[in-house]
């Protein structure tokens, strides 16, 4: 089969559809696996720790995709997506630990809590635009910061983070021995996270914000108004982040706050130019290889070939950000599709990179 | 009485470092259209200088303290120019990979000076007069804030006389006010791009070395602390405007040591501040319709 057939055969959406469907089986049947990937996985796939470490990549890919939508979709660039996932986390935990609230009302609460804080931060972040917008949300992400440092009225336990209270937490979602459970927990989220994703983007409201990215002043000529259809994609995928952060809660058993810094948002940023802008598979992709890279990486810092090394190669390899940082400015400088624009390219030949250039240029 | 003047100076000397930041911030926006998160990486590597040079020389002297600040200047200024010319440069018009390619800076940059520096403050020595204090009508001032607003006028001061007063500075004006029309007479603004930054560079690197002395230690993390608030500080003053930036940083700073010093809640006021400003006059306080 050459090229053409091959790119024609993945447009076909059984094709598309039926392929993520084995994933998501091949994904769901792993923990009763036993495969052993040295050097990626820490142990055989049906181990805790392994486990555990893919849930969190899939998590981080679940977060990365609902950024995704406000950044690739709406062509917004926004500093505060960390806001959202902590509301989710910090939310959950309060819930269950002060509240006393059993599991499903406490994701109900949290739910709400979430659709309330993105559509509050986003109805007014919204009335400034560009530059001006990231500033907002960064601001306001920053006290959230600010405020669970602060630890109000004990609820947030400041700088130690807070434990998940498992009182009201069945049983099955609790412990080492459970992990798989969690796992499976994941492996939902991102399913749904991708789903309403993807749903969202085929909708009219999708095809409106993303014509809003390429040329806001066409659409207030036909007549529609940006902020609605803008500020709708801000709650959704804020609303997401909110889901995440509480399986995150739930699979982390606490939450610091260390996941409302901006540094966090900024990862989620790295993540999804480090996948590709604009494409859903390219922030699932990039949410995975991040986090075994980060995680690898810190594993490769503490490890004798690099402690041996002289300091002027050893102090730079032992910090995985640094490493991470250096590959982003590397793909950003000459890789502009990310991960799924190579592999585009390779599908299509030449004519990726112009085009690539052109989707990351028109969210300017 | 006595606590509303000091609060008042000791909010001026916090906005003169968040002035000593967003100046260059607020000069490279205006010019360029670029958010440099990068920025406070200049001012960490500053700062880590000037605590070297320091260390090195073991004094406390006026002149190590002196030299100290110039070294920051000068690595800032350094660091600055070479991430104009290695990395800014080969983006000009792409102005969303011109962010994404500073916020990779910022992130690799704060982890090497951890993997270098350490992650534990390395705590600084000055002039034994900084750490006293002066009785200005019935309050008692720490000293060192009198150096920082001292700094922050002279940098303003200097910046101004370069603007109103040089070739380059002529070009910068007119850069910022239309950059297609001096391009379209001819003029390469190239070179006016990495002047900014490293004047950026520089005011930054000073800010670090006398940030590091308010603070009074050294962390990989103090451009990223100093640089949030140097963002609001910029966007309230109006992007590419120094003398908004000039007003905003006082503004903030003095608002956020009132605010901290009656209800505990400083920054809390400065991001509701940012919002109002944002909402009520969205190219901030001095800037141009641009932004």
């Amino acid at each position: 089969m050459n090229r053409q057939a091959i790119s024609n055969l993945f447009a076909n959406p059984f094709v598309k559809w039926g392929l993520g469907a084995v994933l998501v089986l091949f994904m769901a049947v792993l923990p009763l696996l036993n495969i052993n990937i040295p050097g990626v996985l820490p142990g055989p796939t049906y181990t805790p720790g392994s486990l555990q470490l893919i849930a969190f990549a899939m998590l981080i890919a679940s977060l990365a995709l609902s950024y995704h939508l406000i950044f690739g979709v709406a062509g917004l660039l926004s500093f505060g997506h960390a806001l959202y996932f902590a509301a989710g986390a910090y939310g959950l935990g309060i819930a269950l630990r002060h509240l006393q609230l059993e599991l499903v009302p406490a994701i109900v609460f949290t739910l709400a809590l979430g659709l309330i804080i993105a559509g509050a931060v986003g109805a007014l972040s919204l009335r400034a635009t560009g530059i001006g917008f990231a500033m907002v949300t960064l601001a306001f992400a920053q006290a959230g910061s600010v405020l669970v440092r602060r630890n109000p009225g004990g609820l947030t336990n400041g700088d130690e983070g807070l434990g998940l209270a498992t009182a009201n937490v069945p049983d099955f979602l609790i412990g080492v021995i459970n992990t798989k459970n969690l796992y499976w927990m994941c492996l939902v989220v991102l399913v749904i996270v991708f789903l309403i994703t993807t749903w969202f983007e085929k909708s009219r409201a999708g095809h409106v914000v993303a014509a809003t990215r390429e040329n806001i002043g066409r659409v207030r000529v036909i007549g529609i108004r940006p902020y609605f259809v803008q500020l709708l994609t801000f709650v959704i995928s804020g609303v997401l982040a909110t889901l995440v952060g509480m399986a995150y809660m739930l699979l982390q058993s606490s939450a610091t706050q260390k996941v409302i810094t901006a540094e966090f948002t900024l990862s989620l940023l790295v993540i999804v130019v480090l996948g590709g802008v604009g494409y859903r598979w390219g922030a699932v992709i990039g949410g995975i290889v991040y986090t075994f890279l980060d995680q690898r990486l810190t594993a490769l810092a503490g490890s004798e070939a690099i402690a041996n090394l002289p300091d002027i190669l050893r102090i730079p390899l032992s910090e995985p950000l640094f490493i991470l940082g250096t590959l982003f400015i590397l793909v950003v400088l000459f890789l502009p599709g990310g991960i799924s624009g190579v592999a585009l390219r390779l599908a299509r030949g030449k004519t990726g990179l112009a085009k690539e250039r052109q989707t990351l240029e028109e969210l300017a | 009485m006595s606590t509303v003047i000091l609060l008042l100076i000791t909010g001026l000397g916090l906005g003169a470092l968040y002035f000593l930041v967003a100046s260059g911030l607020s000069l490279i926006y205006g010019l360029m259209d670029v958010l440099n998160f990068a920025h406070g990486a200049f001012l960490t590597l500053g700062a880590f200088a000037g605590y070297e040079f320091a260390k090195a020389i073991g004094g406390a002297s006026w002149g190590t303290f002196l030299i100290s600040i110039l070294i920051g200047a000068i690595v800032g200024a350094l660091f600055a120019t070479l991430t104009e010319l290695l990395l800014i440069r080969k983006l000009y018009e792409r102005l969303i990979e011109q962010v994404l390619v500073t916020v990779g800076l910022s992130l690799a940059a704060v982890a090497l000076f951890e993997g270098i520096w350490g992650q534990d403050p390395l705590y600084t020595t000055g002039p034994s007069w900084l750490n006293q204090t002066t009785n200005v009508l019935g309050a008692t001032i720490p000293n060192d804030r009198f150096i920082y607003i001292i700094a922050a006028v002279l940098v303003l001061l200097a910046i101004v006389a370069f603007l109103k007063f040089t070739r380059y500075g002529l070009i910068i004006r007119a850069g910022v006010e239309n950059r297609s029309m001096v391009t379209a007479l001819g003029i390469d603004v190239r070179t006016a791009f990495t002047i900014v930054f490293a004047i950026g560079g520089a005011a930054a690197g000073i800010g670090g070395v006398l940030a590091s002395h308010y603070y009074g230690s050294v962390t990989p993390y103090l451009g990223g602390s100093l640089l949030i608030f140097a963002f609001i500080v910029t966007v309230i003053g109006g992007l590419g405007s120094l003398a908004g930036a000039a007003i905003a940083s006082g503004l903030v700073a003095v608002l956020q040591q009132f605010a901290n010093y009656y209800f505990g809640l400083g920054d809390l006021i400065v991001v509701l501040l940012l919002a109002a400003v944002l909402l009520l006059r969205p190219s901030g306080l001095l800037g141009s319709k641009k932004a």
